[in-house]
């Protein structure tokens, strides 16, 4: 069973992200969306924990949620892919269940 | 001491005591409207002419990160509103230096003029307000 972990919180304030990466398996997926987005970015203090994390995970990002912060596919980490809405649709689609880490 | 009648020339507050107000923003813009509401206190801080600073710490730097579009996720662009304050005589803009660092972002990546302030600087700020205001 793989499993889509949305977590939509800013790994800034909360630790949402932290206890995704620490329960999800591998083979499951994260998809950050809202205040999640942050995470996804270049150059924070957070960037080696996620590239840790995704030798076994796949790591996705909103796209609308980045634009509306003023961050672009330019600022997203390196493995990680950005979806639009229909996308994540399909991500839902794709996993057995969603986990929404909130 | 309350204001005479006379005091007040239509909306405005003659001779009114002006205190010095710091708003604390550590939230960041879209998720919650805790950011939103900040800046509308904000501008109610400034129309009575009080002596502002606005303080940006945390996830309260994303505030104020450049090109915000959230036209797709039906959330209202007020990053622009942080544009106008200098109109209000808003111009005392902080941002913590350890918070901007720790999320990848540079005095480049804001759209406003602001100043950035290590940590202690900042709490030093604070020491000086009459009132501190946390959003």
């Amino acid at each position: 069973m793989a499993l889509l972990h949305t977590v939509n919180k800013s790994p800034f304030e909360k630790n949402s992200l932290e206890t995704c990466l620490r329960i999800a398996i591998e083979g499951s997926s994260v998809l950050l969306i809202e205040d999640g987005v942050y995470g996804a970015m270049k150059g924070t203090a957070l960037n080696g924990a996620l590239s840790d994390a995704g030798n076994r995970l796949q790591f996705y990002v909103l796209g609308p949620d980045l634009a509306a912060r003023g961050l672009s596919e330019a600022d997203v980490m390196e493995g990680i892919e950005v979806v639009d809405y229909d996308g994540f649709v399909d991500l839902v689609v794709e996993h057995d269940a969603t986990h929404a880490c909130l | 001491m309350e204001p005479s009648p006379e005091e007040y020339e239509g909306e405005e507050y003659a001779g009114g005591v002006v205190k010095k107000f710091m708003y604390v923003n550590r939230r960041a813009p879209h998720g919650t409207v805790y950011a939103q509401e900040a800046l509308e206190v904000v501008l109610i801080g400034a129309a009575f002419e009080q002596d502002v600073s606005v303080v940006f710490i945390d996830d309260g730097v994303y505030q104020i990160k450049k090109d915000q579009d959230p036209s797709a996720i039906g959330t209202k662009n007020f990053s622009k509103t942080f544009r106008a304050l200098e109109m209000y005589d808003v111009e005392k803009l902080y941002v913590e230096k350890e918070s901007m660092q720790a999320r990848g972002l540079t005095e480049d990546d804001l759209n406003v003029p602001v100043e950035v302030k290590t940590s202690e600087e900042i709490g030093r700020l604070m020491e000086e307000q009459d009132v501190v205001l946390s959003f």
